[in-house]
């Protein structure tokens, strides 16, 4: 007689969105384990057809609370692309330091609200802050600094306004811009001491040699463009994105996973991803601050993510501290004209969890014929079930409140967002 | 100390509930309310407000008992719960069964955001046919288990109070948990977003660039933040007391501006909620 053990996570906690995740074990063999999502789907790619250009940036900025800049610069550049115009040199500088709002932001808010409880033994930000105070506060002001750069350049934090099509609707004073610097001066410095202090947690868990895919520009870290690049040595236009990599269905799930093509893999994007291909772009302090915790990379631990996320704090402070030092007059013009005509055309950033990719088309009526976006969190889910079938074994052998603890920790060091993802997942119903 | 909800012992009759938020009379002191934030169909960008709370984060935590916030704890406390924020629209069935559950743990629950109050941009599918919204997306619409339509919470059940905004504003969200701890009334405008411009100072965009902007219809909250940076209200914050949509479009369209971009200024964020519903809807009508 076979004996069946189930057990699931029915609400994932301290993710960004909700989800859940379900185990089910047939005389000791892992037949299911699936992270899966129980948000409904909004169908943000449908939601944008028949809308005018200039409506993208602020519909799409609503598939995420927490990423919105993402949304919104990636969806500026693929339909700058796609209507044929290029912005300046100063927008592009002012968008960047926008997206380093962003990062900053939601790294601090994963970084010790979510993610730094699991290394500590509390059960949230708010429990922490009784034990370890120093670092809870720290937090707030990082993640404060970030919310308050995308308040200046965007307008407002969550779902910014100034953000459109061809640039930006007003340019912020160069004062505004300048006056951040005793603050982003402070944050640089108090995030290359994070670094230290994070790498020093204990990493559980099994090393993997992740396939990480990420952007890699020309020059500097990446953010907001680049080439794809991967582990494996791949390195395509981001126009060549869909040929190499593809959402596919398991026959146990009806979630979408995206995979590698055609080798049908899973592969990794986020700031673990990007600090293991990219880590000799990172600006030099982030670099040596890193370089003398001795890490050394590739990072193989899914929860040394915190670590990157530190990096990455620092590195966007750093960037910012220096565009912010060069603001001295309000950027004109602050937006590029455009004719409307049809169509089709892609961009990919850096979004806080990774690659984010968008294409459109622009129909003769001048209107968004199509759209295809594939966020970051569905491109790890993938992963995400890899690595939660590599650790089960050893988790097992715990009671089931310890295993889930261990599978849900695992997950955790995703920062999935599952707002995001799951208006492009499937609902995984058991049939 | 108990508070006298009409509803209270009401059990969630079968019809949907329609109609304002009760609002005011109900505010009694709670000295250390239990708090609960739900989510449905949304971005998180409402419930995140309350982590973008920064400074006072802490000092909130200490007035009420945050007894479920999914994203930010994982001690999940069971209710009843004093005050419930629900953020996100009703888009399946299954939500629509969870949020009766909900209202029948809150003593007090408050609606945060576009997507609970109005139904969110996700309700522009109910202008559409869902399947075609679900095979846009979807390989197999067969697994998709959707409603056909996105709305409201108040469309579900009884709703107390209710946050405007997409996203709703931190300083109105803080205001909401003060006045709850204190027992007075929260300090939400009625007024339009044209008062917030006149007071910063900001030039009319509509009279002064020929903009279409929905600042005289849009209720206030947000500071006026878009004519701030040359560009038109688009609504977040939904409509406002006794909002005249027939002469404001009316004026615009006179103007010059096309009636189909009309349509889709009014029906975005907030498309759903009755007063721009019935806009969009006249004025589509008109151009059939």
């Amino acid at each position: 007689m076979s004996t069946i053990r189930r057990f699931s996570v029915k609400s994932l906690t301290r993710v960004e969105g909700e989800g859940s995740l379900r185990v089910r074990v047939v005389d000791g063999a892992i037949e299911i384990a699936e992270f899966s999502i129980y948000e409904p789907p909004r169908f943000f790619e449908r939601l944008v057809r028949g809308r005018e250009v200039r409506e993208v940036p602020d519909i799409v900025a609503r598939i995420c609370g927490i990423c919105p800049v993402a949304y919104q610069v990636t969806a500026c550049e693929a339909l700058e692309k796609t209507l044929g115009i290029a912005v300046t040199p100063d927008i592009r500088r002012l968008r960047r330091l926008l997206y380093c709002g962003e990062w900053i932001q939601s790294h601090a808010l994963h970084v010790h609200l979510l993610h730094a409880p699991d290394f500590l033994g509390a059960e949230s930000g708010f429990t922490l802050a009784a034990t370890h105070p120093d670092l809870v506060n720290r937090g707030l002001r990082l993640k404060s600094i970030g919310t308050r750069m995308m308040e200046v350049i965007g307008g407002r934090a969550v779902h910014p306004i100034n953000v459109t099509v061809g640039g930006f609707y007003r340019s912020p004073a160069a004062a505004d811009i300048r006056g951040l610097l005793p603050d982003l001066e402070w944050g640089l410095a108090a995030s290359l001491e994070m670094i230290t202090e994070v790498s020093r947690f204990d990493f559980p868990g099994m090393p993997h040699d992740y396939d990480c895919v990420s952007l890699r520009p020309a020059a500097g870290y990446p953010v907001d463009e680049g080439r794809i690049v991967s582990s494996r040595g791949l390195d395509v236009d981001v126009a060549d994105y869909e040929r190499h990599f593809a959402e596919r269905q398991v026959p146990w799930s009806t979630a979408l996973h995206s995979l590698t093509v055609p080798d049908e893999r899973p592969y990794l994007v986020g700031p673990l991803a990007r600090v293991n291909l990219c880590h000799d772009r990172l600006p030099p302090l982030a670099r040596r601050a890193a370089e003398s915790c001795g890490l050394e990379f590739p990072l193989r631990l899914s929860a040394q993510s915190i670590v990157a996320r530190a990096i990455e704090i620092a590195a966007a402070f750093e960037e910012a501290v220096g565009i912010a030092r060069e603001a001295v007059a309000e950027i004109a013009p602050c937006r590029i004209d455009y004719d409307l005509r049809p169509g089709v055309g892609c961009h990919a950033t850096e979004a806080p969890r990774g690659l984010l990719y968008h294409r459109y088309e622009i129909g003769d009526d001048g209107l968004i014929a199509h759209a295809n976006i594939v966020p970051p969190t569905s491109q790890n889910q993938a992963q995400i079930e890899a690595d939660l079938k590599a650790i089960l074994p050893t988790a097992l052998v715990l009671d089931d409140a310890a295993a889930t603890h261990a599978c849900e920790r695992l997950i955790r060091d995703y920062d999935p967002c599952i707002s995001c993802a799951t208006h492009f997942l499937r609902l995984a119903i058991e049939r | 100390m108990s508070l006298s909800l009409p509803w209270a012992n009401r059990d969630n009759a079968e019809e949907p509930f329609r109609g304002t938020p009760s609002g005011f009379g109900l505010f009694t002191m709670i000295p250390k309310p239990r708090l609960a934030v739900f989510k449905f169909a949304s971005c998180d960008g409402c419930q995140l407000q309350l982590l973008e709370a920064e400074d006072r984060l802490l000092e909130i935590a200490a007035k009420v008992e945050i007894d479920h916030f999914l994203e930010a704890r994982s001690q999940v406390v069971p209710g009843p719960y004093d005050v419930g924020l629900v953020e996100g629209s009703i888009t399946t069935a299954e939500d629509a069964e969870r949020i009766r559950e909900i209202r029948r743990q809150c003593r007090f629950l408050v609606t945060i955001g576009a997507c609970a109050t109005a139904g969110g941009i996700q309700a522009l599918r109910n202008w559409g046919r869902i399947e075609d919204f679900v095979s846009s997306v979807y390989a197999t619409p067969a697994f998709i288990d959707t409603l056909a339509t996105s709305t409201s919470i108040a469309d579900h059940v009884p709703v107390d109070f209710e946050l405007r905004g997409c996203p709703i504003d931190r300083g109105q969200l803080l205001d909401l948990i003060t006045a709850l701890v204190l027992g007075r009334k929260p300090h939400v405008p009625g007024h339009s977003v044209c008062v917030e411009c006149k007071a910063r100072g900001t030039v009319c965009v509509a009279v002064a660039k020929g903009i279409a902007c929905l600042g005289p219809v849009t209720q206030a909250g947000c500071g006026a933040i878009c004519p701030a940076h040359d560009r038109e209200c688009f609504g977040c914050f939904g409509p406002s007391e006794s909002p005249n949509l027939v002469s404001l479009t009316g004026f615009y369209e006179h103007r010059g501006t096309p009636r189909h971009t009309l349509v889709r200024l009014v029906r975005s964020f907030n498309g759903y909620a009755p007063a721009f519903r019935a806009e969009s809807d006249r004025l589509e009508a008109k151009s059939t």
